[in-house]
């Protein structure tokens, strides 16, 4: 059963410069959230101040009742054993081999003999898929290897929070698509609270329950999937479907020239809202509900040619 | 403009203060158990590689240096009996603290720096207290123990390499008298000259391990900014160094009065 995280006002500037402002959202317990963004909009900068790496200015962080933000270092490293982090690159030791280091939470943490420390690790890294790996060191083995490697030492305390710091970063397309299918089993596993952050659209349409999108200084939209999939809002639009019409500029946000001249220019429709990822283990997912369930809800009709079984994965534009 | 002026001014007062800060959160974390008996073992070991060589090998021409210029200032004033305590006194309350300063801070430190800076832009350090491991009583406290022990043992290794040195320069070079050399040993020198030498080379290898470890945990910006803090913590800890080097002195002059003969 995962946990709730609470974000209110949350504000973070480095020096002068102000990465994000009065940033409020709800990620709901046992369920994926993706949150997206342009490149420097402060993605990593929002997934480090949620496990209280980085201070925020203003606003809460409450997890199980403790604020992050503002609670004691010994509070803040009580917490973090809820937490299970992915890195961007794994982060492993790299004075350790890969078995050490899956094992190093269990012997820091846990006053479990070897054999039981022996019998979980294989368990994470056959989940992984990096069995006779073991003996291998982190500069041995290729960059998506290390981050299942780091998946997996984020996964032997039984973690209620999962954060992944761009799992499809340097990876090519077919690893990303296994990577995304065991986020979507391990969510039917282990029933984990699942926030994603990254900037891959593909992964961002197909795998989570919610998704937001930091823009601008701020939190520009959260909500269900199919709401951002379905929504008119320009910056929701034009990011999500990878468009170069809109507010988004190549450096920061267009001014008011570029967007007067783009004016008359006619949008390409919304490409249709492809299916969510089905977990492989045939394990159902608690939180995944049924495709269109929202847009019927809310009197949204989906774009044509949503939600069929067979609709290509990739979004033409 | 003038808020810009006067943070510029002030910027240098508020690295000093984090540095100090830093240390502070050393000490605190220092009587933490369980204390990380291995990674001091291996740091100790590795620092000591890195340092004992080059250590040796500066201590030799230091040693030399000193007994050509101090024994022919010598013969000149007509007092080649207190050639071998001139010698002494200079290496032991010196050139030995100094000698390790430039060594630990060069070596030990700047491999401290590479380390941790290494660790930080690779996210290891972030994993490590997400984790809920505290770097600083992991990482950094074996680091610094290990600095100052190693530290206390190259001036042992200077003093008497440079006393060697000299003596072989002075005995078959200059063609002084052995027993004359070893015998005025103690005619200016005096145990707590010892003393003072080792203490100097605890402070130093504090001073070094710190510095190197503050400024590799806080590196920024990519393998450029780990160059970046391996550079500035040399730098930064010769500059203490030599201060804080000048203070013992100072101070050690005071309370303990030099010989009279």
């Amino acid at each position: 059963m995962g946990v709730e995280i609470e974000i209110k006002d949350l504000t973070k500037s480095f020096g002068r410069q102000l990465i994000w402002g009065d940033v409020t959202l709800t990620i709901p317990a046992g369920e994926i959230c993706v949150m997206l963004g342009p490149s420097g909009t402060g993605k990593s900068v929002l997934l480090k101040t949620l496990i209280g790496l980085l201070k925020p200015d203003r606003g809460s962080v409450v997890i199980e009742g403790v604020d992050i933000a503002s609670c004691s270092e010994r509070d803040l490293y009580e917490v973090r054993k809820l937490f299970g982090v992915l890195f961007q690159d794994g982060a492993m030791f790299g004075s350790m081999n890969l078995y050490d280091n899956v094992a190093f939470p269990l012997r820091e943490h846990t006053k479990k003999s070897e054999s039981e420390i022996r019998k979980i690790v294989m368990e994470k890294m056959e989940l992984v898929g990096l069995v006779g790996t073991e003996d291998k060191l982190p500069g041995e083995i290729s960059g998506g290897m290390r981050k299942r490697a780091g998946i997996a030492r984020g996964l032997v305390l039984d973690p209620e929070i999962i954060l992944f710091d761009e799992p499809d970063s340097g990876l090519d397309p077919v690893r990303t698509s296994f990577l995304n299918q065991l986020i979507v089993d391990l969510n039917a596993q282990i029933d984990a609270t699942f926030l994603i952050v990254t900037h891959d659209i593909n992964t961002a349409r197909t795998v989570p329950d919610n998704i937001g999108l930091l823009y601008h200084k701020h939190l520009a939209m959260f909500g269900p999937r199919e709401m951002l999939l379905s929504s008119e809002e320009p910056v929701v639009r034009q990011f999500l479907n990878a468009q170069r019409v809109g507010p988004i500029g190549m450096s920061e946000e267009k001014d008011a020239d570029e967007l007067e001249a783009e004016k008359d220019q006619e949008l390409p429709p919304l490409p249709p809202i492809p299916m969510q990822m089905e977990p492989s283990n045939g394990i159902p997912r608690r939180s995944q509900r049924e495709p269109g369930s929202w847009c019927k809800e809310n009197g949204v009709t989906p774009p044509p040619g949503s939600f069929e079984e067979n609709m290509s994965m990739v979004t033409e534009v | 403009m003038s808020s810009l002026t006067a943070s510029r001014v002030l910027a240098p007062i508020g690295t000093a203060g984090k540095l100090f800060a830093f240390a502070l959160d050393v000490a605190k974390q220092l009587p933490r158990r369980p204390f990380q008996l291995k990674e001091f073992i291996q740091q100790a070991w590795f620092i000591a590689s890195v340092t004992i060589i080059p250590t040796a090998l500066v201590a030799i021409p230091f040693g030399a240096v000193i007994a050509l210029q101090v024994g022919g200032l010598i013969k000149q004033f007509g007092a080649q009996s207190f050639t071998g305590s001139a010698a002494v006194l200079a290496v032991v309350r010196e050139a030995g603290p100094i000698a390790t300063a430039l060594l630990i801070a060069g070596a030990g430190g700047s491999a401290i720096a590479a380390d941790l800076g290494a660790r930080k832009i690779r996210e290891e350090l972030d994993a490590m207290m997400v984790l809920g491991i505290d770097p600083i009583q992991r990482l950094v406290v074996p680091r610094v123990l290990a600095a100052m022990m190693v530290a206390v043992f190259l001036n042992g290794l200077v003093s008497i390499v440079g006393v060697i040195g000299g003596y072989f320069f002075n005995v078959v070079l200059q063609g002084g008298t052995p027993g004359a050399y070893l015998a005025s040993f103690t005619a200016l020198a005096q145990l707590p000259d010892l003393w003072q030498g080792m203490v100097k080379a605890l402070i130093f290898g504090l001073i070094a391990a710190i510095v190197a470890a503050y400024k590799g945990m806080n590196a920024g910006g990519g393998p450029k900014g780990v160059g970046d803090a391996v550079n500035e913590s040399v730098v930064i800890t010769f500059l203490l160094l030599f201060v804080v080097n000048f203070i013992v002195t100072a101070v050690y002059f005071q309370l303990v009065p030099p010989k009279t003969g």
